[in-house]
């Protein structure tokens, strides 16, 4: 099995066994929740997700996170540079292998956040990072539930999972990574003290 | 078999799914403007328009583009008429020329883009070109040569 | 005409029918056309330089190679100056291999060493001069008048009121015998030289149809992509090619002195052939070299004396007794061409021939080497030389590399063959410029005047094993030690002494876009910046003091100077550099205007002076001077190749990064009036730039960087 249907079928599983315990069940510890979002930061800061989630307006590539050649721009809308979108070198999929493994990477609507809401990851503490994600003028407006639809069906965000070429992939299992996240935005999204 | 619109004409390639835009363009149109310079979307030599937006023809498959409209630099004009043309031109830039046409294709996106680019908008749409004869100077005065042409 | 006529005639005139074999060029591009056509009716050849058709069209053959250059301008205006021709009926077209072609007094046809200009001044103009002697001379029998009587203008001979355009005369000047000496015009005469004039080779260049090698494609061409070597030095032990002859498209796979070969019906499938390849490599012993122990063991040798490159008085003497001593070692990296075209060459061999189409500098050794190969004979073997997508010395090789290896190909293939590397191939492929150590001991005196100066380098000798090896004397190879040995700073020395150490590395090295100025400039420059700021004094006014009888060296400083604003503050957070050399018979000095940005050079001008002697083309001139300086913070900001167990690190632009218009500076070109005798304008435009740019970081930072590509440290 490959990695996104494995990817998926747990994250079915998982959320087939909180519909079971939805009669209700007790709202998850406050401390079992900022524990779980140790694992969101550890996703949130990770090189395939932080380095389009950069203040300012020059995104970063590589696992070093270095600055992106070619002074690629977020641009108006996110999707780069006017003249120079992000679709003229990231197609809607990885490359083949044939291409080598320096190939520009692809996904569907490959962009970063729009400049209106930067969702800025890098760089922040726990409780900054925290309360950033909460904040809707940050978000892009998302409540809770459109923050897990995000984290879990976004496309462009699962690519983290599947980088293709010799990028490490998001360590963290993808339906771990939601569950916490789901812990975690289920109690109400407590932030850490530090 | 891929169906392929390039410069206006429909065709059918008989080419594997996975192979490079670039190499359809050069070895099966016969269309050798389109330059291979790095393959992996470094250099900007092989860019293209797709439905009028820039592509790296060098790191697209075929199989993305299967049934959609290609320009190459083939296709800008019959007479090297176009403002941007004109304005490359005028302003004697090319040099050994073989990033030339990537440079063109770019420069065009971006004015369709950005009718009246500044510095800064050429800098950010104009970066993914490699010269190595070091035109930048003149190109970048060209691209805003190309904007007054245009508007002419 | 038709389409298929003038077709059929631009391949017969263009030599690309043998016999009843048509070898066709799938998209005959509208140019070559014209061209063709041109020859088709040219009457007159009156030298091996110039044809002139009877519609008056002119065609111009090179000698030397466009690789961006502008030789494809340059010479021709000298031809149109003598010739007064009608500049707008100019057509040019790259000569074919042949003695008539070999450089100015050299053995050979080649393009290098920023010679073209120069040493074609006199027999292109004189080509032009005496086409027109001939048209006059027809002119004057037509006209019934004396050819004194006659003078020429806008590709017209005009005698009172008679008038013949140059095509009316062709037929009757044909029939003349050239004149064995003709006078040229005097420089005063002159409407052309001198003028700023546009390339002629701009309209191909931005409408597709310009041919490179890279787009030569024919009936039955194949293309090959080779396993090269993964270590210099290493060879194939074995290899299964079992897998890459599943893919579909590939014809054959063959051994090749400097690999295997996977040929192809078109570069994909011989790419994907390639990749499928299985090699096994015996190594050989550079596998276990890394860059840093090489620049150990460089640095090391720099501790010895070695050959004299150059030599006055006693220099350890000199600096025994001296007030105060400076040492300094400097470093720089073997260094990639990078042209924008990968390398390309296409071959086909018939029973008793060879044809080959590519972009290169060196015809008469390629043909040479393509005979030996296929046991021909040198005449035998016809070179097309198409445009050159760069060159920088790479298509200079003097073992004729990509050739050899694309004729090995076709004759292993035994079918027409159009061998094609790849990006990554080019950046691991070798001929680089050599990596130099310089270890430099500069004595003063009391009065913190130049005392002594000694000076060790140590690197690759680029002559050394190459056909040039007799150009060695006393074991010194010039191309090391040219810029140290011949500077001015220490010629001028009662006691000064530059040794050279050549050691020998299986890593090939060659000529790069200014040679030995490449590293030598960036060494000299910064030298004379740190004695300037050891000293007190300010860089420019030092370097007067040291040049005071240097005028050219002088003109350029002073004019760079003048122009950048040096001696006004520069703008908050911002530092300038200055540097002048010398190299290829001309001067070029530099101002670089930099600052930081997130902790990185960010140069925002660079203010060249030239003095090149006759400025030629002056647009020609300021457009080399722009693209020196930017190879010149190529190579400053960014280039390096290194080696990892005896691999190369770096594989393609993303890694062995060159400059890109979000980090161009503006770049103001001054050219110094002159009417000395032309110098060399492709690579003079280099050697200044890295020091100007690493003086201007010191004069920024206080930190003095030695080693390219200059670091900012924190």
């Amino acid at each position: 099995m490959n990695r996104p249907l494995r990817n998926a079928f747990g994250l079915a599983s998982l959320l087939a066994l909180a519909a079971c315990g939805s009669s209700g069940p007790p709202a998850p510890p406050k401390e079992a929740a900022i524990a779980a979002f140790a694992t969101v930061q550890q996703v949130f800061q990770h090189p395939r997700c932080q380095n389009c989630h950069i203040p300012g307006d020059a995104p970063l590539q590589f696992d070093n996170g270095l600055p992106h050649e070619m002074g690629v721009a977020r641009g108006p809308t996110g999707h780069g540079a006017q003249g120079l979108p992000c679709s003229t070198c990231h197609g809607e999929k990885n490359a083949p292998a044939s291409y080598g493994p320096h190939a520009p990477p692809g996904a569907p609507h490959w962009a970063l956040p729009p400049p209106e809401h930067k969702m800025v990851t890098i760089g922040l503490s726990a409780p900054a990072l925290c309360e950033m994600i909460k904040n809707k003028s940050e978000n892009g407006g998302r409540d809770f539930a459109a923050l897990l639809k995000h984290v879990s069906e976004d496309k462009l965000v699962l690519w983290g999972w599947e980088p293709g070429g010799n990028r490490v992939a998001v360590p963290v299992p993808h339906a771990d990574f939601v569950a916490k996240f789901k812990l975690w935005s289920d109690a109400g999204g407590p932030c850490p003290a530090t | 078999m891929v169906s392929l619109t390039i410069n206006g004409k429909t065709q059918q390639f008989d080419v594997p799914d996975d192979m490079p835009l670039l190499w359809l363009i050069r070895d099966f149109a016969h269309l050798t403007g389109t330059k291979f310079g790095c393959g992996m979307a470094q250099c900007g030599a092989c860019t293209v328009h797709l439905d009028g937006s820039p592509l790296r023809a060098c790191v697209t498959p075929v199989s993305a583009v299967a049934g959609k409209s290609i320009t190459t630099i083939e296709g800008l004009s019959a007479d090297a008429s176009h403002p941007v043309q004109q304005a490359w031109a005028e302003l004697d830039v090319v040099q050994c020329g073989y990033c030339q046409s990537g440079q063109i294709m770019s420069a065009v996106a971006l004015l369709k883009a950005k009718p009246d680019p500044s510095d800064a908008d050429i800098d950010a749409a104009m970066s993914g070109n490699i010269c190595r004869c070091g035109t930048y100077q003149r190109v970048r005065a060209a691209v805003h040569r190309a904007a007054e042409l245009s508007k002419a | 005409m038709t389409t298929d006529a003038s077709r059929r005639q631009f391949l017969k005139t263009s030599g690309l029918a043998a016999g009843s074999l048509v070898v066709s060029f799938f998209i005959p591009a509208a140019n070559r056309l014209a061209r063709a056509e041109a020859a088709a009716t040219a009457a007159f050849a009156p030298n091996a330089f110039l044809r002139i058709a009877a519609d008056g069209g002119i065609r111009i053959l090179l000698a030397h190679s466009e690789m961006g250059q502008g030789i494809w301008t340059a010479l021709p205006m000298l031809i149109a100056e003598e010739l007064d021709a009608d500049w707008s009926r100019i057509s040019v077209e790259h000569a074919p291999a042949a003695a008539d072609y070999h450089a100015v007094g050299m053995p050979m046809q080649f393009t290098g060493g920023s010679m073209s200009t120069w040493t074609e001044f006199e027999r292109y103009r004189k080509a032009g001069a005496t086409a027109r002697a001939l048209l006059v001379q027809a002119a004057a029998q037509k006209f019934g008048v004396k050819p004194a009587a006659c003078r020429t203008e806008n590709g017209r001979v005009i005698a009172g009121d008679k008038s013949a355009a140059y095509g009316e005369l062709v037929d009757a000047a044909a029939k003349l015998k050239p004149p064995k000496d003709v006078p040229l015009k005097d420089a005063k005469l002159w409407k052309l030289i001198g003028q700023p004039t546009k390339r002629l080779d701009t309209r191909e260049k931005i409408d597709g149809s310009a041919k490179f090698g890279m787009d030569v494609q024919f009936d039955g061409l194949l293309t090959a992509v080779v396993a090269r070597a993964p270590v210099f030095g290493a060879t194939v032990k074995s290899f299964d090619d079992s897998a890459a002859r599943q893919v579909a498209g590939v014809r054959d796979v063959k051994q090749v002195p400097s690999g295997v070969a996977v040929i192809a019906d078109h570069f994909w499938a011989a790419k994907l052939g390639r990749d499928a390849l299985r090699v096994e490599w015996d190594l050989g012993a550079f596998a276990g070299r890394n860059s840093d122990d090489i620049a150990a063991e460089f640095r090391k040798l720099a501790t010895g004396e070695g050959p004299v490159a150059s030599k006055a008085g006693d220099a350890a003497t000199a600096l025994a007794a001296a007030a105060k001593k400076i040492e300094a070692d400097y470093s720089l990296p073997y260094l990639a061409h990078a042209p924008m075209e990968p390398l390309n060459c296409s071959v086909k061999i018939e029973a008793d021939s060879c044809e080959i189409w590519t972009g290169t500098q060196f015809q008469t050794l390629d043909q040479a080497s393509a005979a030996r190969v296929t046991g021909l004979k040198p005449e035998q073997v016809k070179i097309h030389t198409m445009f050159l997508g760069g060159g920088f010395g790479r298509r200079a090789t003097p073992t004729s590399d990509f050739v050899v290896e694309a004729v090995e190909v076709a004759k292993a293939a035994g079918k027409p063959v159009k061998t094609v590397w790849t990006r990554e191939d080019d950046i691991r492929g070798g001929y680089y410029r050599p990596a130099f150590v310089h270890n430099a001991i500069i004595g003063l005196d009391a009065q913190g005047r130049l005392a002594a100066w000694q000076h060790r380098i140590v690197g690759q000798s680029i002559l050394g094993g190459s056909p040039f090896q007799m150009m060695i004397k006393d074991g010194i190879d010039t191309t090391s030690v040219e810029g140290v040995a011949d500077s001015p700073y220490i010629k001028d020395l009662p006691h000064h002494r530059v040794d050279l150490h050549s050691p020998a590395l299986p890593v090939p090295v060659l000529w790069l876009r200014s040679v030995g100025h490449s590293h030598t400039g960036f060494v000299m420059e910064s030298l004379i910046d740190e004695l300037a700021h050891a000293t007190g004094k300010d860089p420019l006014e030092f370097r007067r003091g040291l040049l005071a009888e240097h005028k050219r060296h002088l003109g350029v400083l002073n004019l760079a100077a003048e122009k950048s604003g040096w001696g006004t503050p520069p703008a908050q957070g911002r530092a300038r550099g200055i540097a002048v050399h010398e190299s290829f018979g001309s001067y070029a000095a530099q101002v670089a205007e930099i600052s930081l940005q997130n902790g990185a050079i960010r140069v925002h001008k660079v203010t060249c002076a030239i003095d090149c002697g006759i400025a030629v083309n002056p647009a020609g001139i300021a457009a080399q001077m722009e693209s020196g300086v930017v190879f010149g913070l190529s190579a400053a900001l960014f280039g390096q190749i290194n080696f990892k167990d005896g691999r190369v690190q770096e594989s393609n632009y993303h890694d062995y990064r060159v400059l890109r218009m979000n980090q161009m500076p503006q770049i103001e070109v001054h050219i110094v009036p002159s009417t000395d005798k032309p110098g060399g304008i492709g690579e003079v435009g280099v050697p200044p730039v890295a020091a100007a740019l690493g003086n201007a970081l010191f004069a920024l930072t206080g930190q003095r960087q030695r080693q390219l590509p200059l670091r900012v440290t924190a």
